[in-house]
This record gives C-alpha cells, sequence and structure tokens, in this order.
C-alpha cells in the first residue's frame, strides 16, 4: 500500500516543531507500524535527509517504550495494542496517517516523535515499591496466605507498563490511570499495607508536582490503554486517598 | 485533611460532594415543581412553606448557593489547571473514539446551565429577595391571595422564557448523563456497582430533566392569560 504521513518533526526541547509531510510507498499490510516507521527512515536516511526519531525497544508490545499518538489516538486505531504491535492492515491503500508525540506538559518532547517520560519514573520512585529486606532472609512470597480475587486485581494492576497512553489520551493529560494501577497493585496485597498510607500521599503528591491533569472519569484512558488497565485502580486510589488523610 | 482538599484527587470529591447535594436539590425542586402541575392549592402552601420558613430562608438557602457557587468555581479552576496539563494541542484528535460527547464537554454544558441559572434568578429568585428583603413583605399575598401560583403561570406565557428552558434543561441532561457516575467514581465507587449506577444515572439524566420541560411546557400552554 502507498500511504501520505504527517509527522511531527521537532529538532529538539528547546525548537518550535511542525508537521511534515512524507510519502512511503509498497507498504506490506504484514508489517507492524513501527517495521513502516524503518522503511520510511531508511527512504530518509537513503536521500540524505534526518530520519524520524521515534521511541521503541522490545517490539513486542510488552516495555512501553513505543508511545506516538497515531490519527487521533494513542497506538492508533487498533485495542488493546502499542504501538509495535498494530499491523499496516488496519490502514487503507491511500490513507493519510497522521503522527504526533504523546502530548502532555509533564511529557516534554526532546525530538520529533520522542517524548520525556521521567515525570512516571518519579512518581514511581515516590511511593511504587515495597521496603523489603534483601540481605537473604527475606520471606517467601508464597507463604503469606492471598486470596485468588486479590492476587488476580493485584496481578491485572500490575500489568501497566508505564507507556504514558493514558496521559496521552485523557482529555485533561490525566496520570490517574497509571498511578491508580500502581498504588492498586500493592494496596491489594498484604506486603502492600505497611507503607499504604505514605505510598499513596507521597505519589498522588509527586503526580500532582509533576503537572499532570485531574481525571474527570471520561474513561478515555482505559479504553486506549493496550494493556485494559481498569479504572476501577483510578477509584480504589481515590478511597486509599481518602482512607490515608482521614 | 486541608492538605487532601489541595490535592487533585480531594477536588474531585469536593466536585462530588457537591454535586450529590445539587442532585438532590434538583430532586426537592422538581417535586415541588410537579405540584404546579397536580394541585395549584398545595403548590401554594409549599411554596410559601420553603419561601418564609427560617431553617429554609436562613440554613438552607445559603448553604445551597454556597453549592451552586462551589460547584461552578472549581469546575472553572480545574477546567484551567486540566488545560495547563497540555501546552501543545493535537494536531488530529478522536475524542469520539474512546469517550462520550458529555464526558468530554462538561464544562460547555455546565455554561449553558450557569447561563440559565442566572436568567433563573433574574426570573424568580431576584424578584423574591425583593419582595421579601427589601419591601418587608412576607406575606407571600397578592391581592388576598397566595401570589406563588400565579406569578409561576405568568413566567410561563413567553415562548421565548420557554424555548429557554427547555434548551438548558436538555444541557441538564446532557450534564447529568457523566456527571450523575462520575461523581460516584471520584467517590470511590467499584466495579460491582459501576452498571447499577450507570442505569441509575442514565434513568435520573432523563427523568429529572425531562420532568421539568413538562412541568414547563404544562404550563405554557395552559396558563390563564
Amino acid at each position: 500500500m502507498n500511504l501520505t504521513l504527517k509527522i511531527w518533526r521537532q529538532k529538539d526541547s528547546s525548537s518550535k516543531g511542525q508537521m511534515v509531510d512524507y510519502k512511503v510507498t509498497d507498504i506490506s499490510e504484514h508489517m507492524s507500524f513501527l517495521e513502516m516507521m524503518d522503511v520510511l527512515n531508511e527512504q530518509l536516511v537513503n536521500s540524505g535527509e534526518e530520519p524520524v526519531a521515534f521511541d521503541h525497544d522490545c517490539r513486542e508490545g510488552i516495555c512501553g517504550m513505543c508511545s506516538m499518538y497515531i490519527n487521533g489516538e494513542a497506538h492508533g486505531p487498533d485495542r488493546g495494542v502499542t504501538t509495535c504491535q498494530l499491523h499496516m492492515r488496519m490502514f487503507k491503500d491511500g490513507d493519510t496517517i497522521t503522527i504526533e508525540p504523546f502530548r502532555a506538559a509533564a511529557f516534554p518532547v526532546i525530538k520529533d516523535l520522542v517524548v520525556d517520560r521521567t515525570s512516571f519514573e518519579r512518581i514511581q520512585q515516590a511511593g511504587g515499591f515495597i521496603s523489603v529486606n534483601t540481605s537473604g532472609n527475606t520471606q517467601d512470597a508464597n507463604s503469606i496466605p492471598i486470596s485468588k480475587h486479590a492476587a488476580d486485581e493485584a496481578m491485572d494492576a500490575a500489568t501497566c507498563i508505564g507507556c504514558g497512553a493514558c496521559v496521552a489520551t485523557c482529555k485533561n493529560s490525566s496520570a490517574m490511570l497509571f498511578v491508580g494501577a500502581k498504588v492498586s497493585q500493592y494496596a491489594l496485597l498484604p506486603q502492600g499495607q505497611i507503607e499504604a498510607t505514605d505510598r499513596v500521599l507521597n505519589m498522588v503528591a509527586q503526580m500532582d508536582a509533576e503537572g499532570f491533569g485531574n481525571c474527570t472519569n471520561t474513561g478515555a484512558c482505559e479504553v486506549e490503554c493496550p494493556k485494559g488497565i481498569s479504572l476501577d485502580n483510578i477509584a480504589r486510589m481515590n478511597r486509599e486517598l481518602m482512607k490515608a488523610s482521614i | 485533611m486541608s492538605g487532601f482538599f489541595k490535592s487533585s484527587i480531594g477536588r474531585k470529591v469536593a466536585m462530588a460532594l457537591s454535586a450529590f447535594f445539587l442532585m438532590f436539590f434538583l430532586l426537592q425542586h422538581l417535586a415541588i415543581n410537579l405540584l404546579s402541575v397536580f394541585s395549584p392549592e398545595k403548590f401554594n402552601e409549599v411554596s410559601h412553606f420553603m419561601g418564609t420558613n427560617s431553617l429554609v430562608q436562613f440554613a438552607l438557602q445559603p448553604v445551597l448557593i454556597f453549592g451552586v457557587v462551589f460547584h461552578f468555581v472549581m469546575g472553572f479552576v480545574l477546567e484551567l489547571k486540566n488545560s495547563r496539563a497540555r501546552n501543545i494541542s493535537y494536531a488530529k484528535n478522536n475524542g469520539a473514539a474512546n469517550s462520550t460527547w458529555m464526558s468530554r464537554n462538561m464544562i460547555w454544558s455546565g455554561i449553558a446551565i450557569l447561563a440559565f441559572i442566572i436568567l433563573h434568578f433574574i426570573d424568580f429568585w431576584f424578584p423574591e429577595i425583593n419582595t421579601k428583603f427589601i419591601q418587608g413583605d412576607w406575606s407571600g399575598l397578592h391581592n388576598g391571595e397566595f401570589r406563588y401560583f400565579h406569578e409561576l403561570q405568568e413566567k410561563f406565557v413567553n415562548p421565548l422564557r420557554v424555548g429557554a428552558y427547555v434548551t438548558a434543561f436538555v444541557f441538564l441532561g446532557l450534564h447529568l448523563a457523566h456527571g450523575f457516575t462520575s461523581a460516584f467514581q471520584s467517590m470511590g465507587a467499584t466495579a460491582g456497582r459501576k452498571k447499577t449506577l450507570q442505569t441509575i444515572g442514565k434513568a435520573y439524566s432523563i427523568i429529572v430533566p425531562l420532568g421539568f420541560i413538562i412541568v414547563a411546557l404544562y404550563h405554557h400552554l395552559n396558563h390563564n392569560h
């Protein structure tokens, strides 16, 4: 298939960016979106132009590195996938595809389609962990009884790969689905109880300090999340914060 | 606790609490309005009680006004903060792919409701304040009869005003269609209750505005002028 690509080009974080049109030809419908980008970049390199910078790592849908806002949706029009798992069969010959970086004040553009998501790291560092003595006498996790239901829900929350699609999609650039998932995965387990109060207070405070917007429960994040993280995690975080504040 | 209400989630909770209060008030307001359709005498009696009872006038009314003002001001403050959280807009954004129009446009349905409240205050509240607090007339009488039903019917003679009221109630319905479940979600409602809440929310957001519309249309079509 032959496509027209409208891509955000930005030299560096301090430069002003703009949308630039490119044509790509002979794209196979079996290619992943990133492979199509590779074809474009090979074309650009061969003609002496600067290739388009974009994030990627595992290309297996599990690392959360690839981003891109494709035709007005985070990770493109498919559901439950990251951009690396988005295939070109989702598009038609002759289509024009708009490709932009994830947009949020807390995700500044580094170059072209690459954004700085270290604000997520700082939120994690504020409380997204449990303090465990790892000097060799750690208690076997399997010796602590946990209900199947709680274990399943905690695991579902823990599947969040921190890609930032929730922030990119949310009309308010809110990070509450991400933070809700990270708070929930510990709130549901006995190991997370000891630091539960500080965790939710510190993580929410850091989230606010990073300049993310406020959740208005549109549910867009849940729809666009490649891992299907549920809005229930936001509700649980709200309950945890209320509990911690009273 | 003061730190809680300064946090993003605390503000969500504050919005939800004021929304619960206002949604309860709407039910009470609708119930009294419906009396005007079924029994003008009862409507006059209840209106007189609400308009002259000290608890309603000096305790509940200020709380209501605070609730309305708080919900609007906080709504605008949060909208401003949220718009700052994305400094560059998308060239192409397909919001309809993942969320409802109502959920994305709460600020616009809210502004429409605010415009209506201003009109509603000019129509009913300011004249009421003038009669009671400026002229000092707490009798509720006009020419020896209760004035409330008569005043209500008079207001709905003009088709333009009726049209404005009906339009505003449509926006109220759109606002509630998202707002009802959103308030519960902000308060931490869980998945188990989500479906029930959505059903109740849908029913509330249709029945309540429709009730107000029916009352306005009824008096427009049945006025004695």
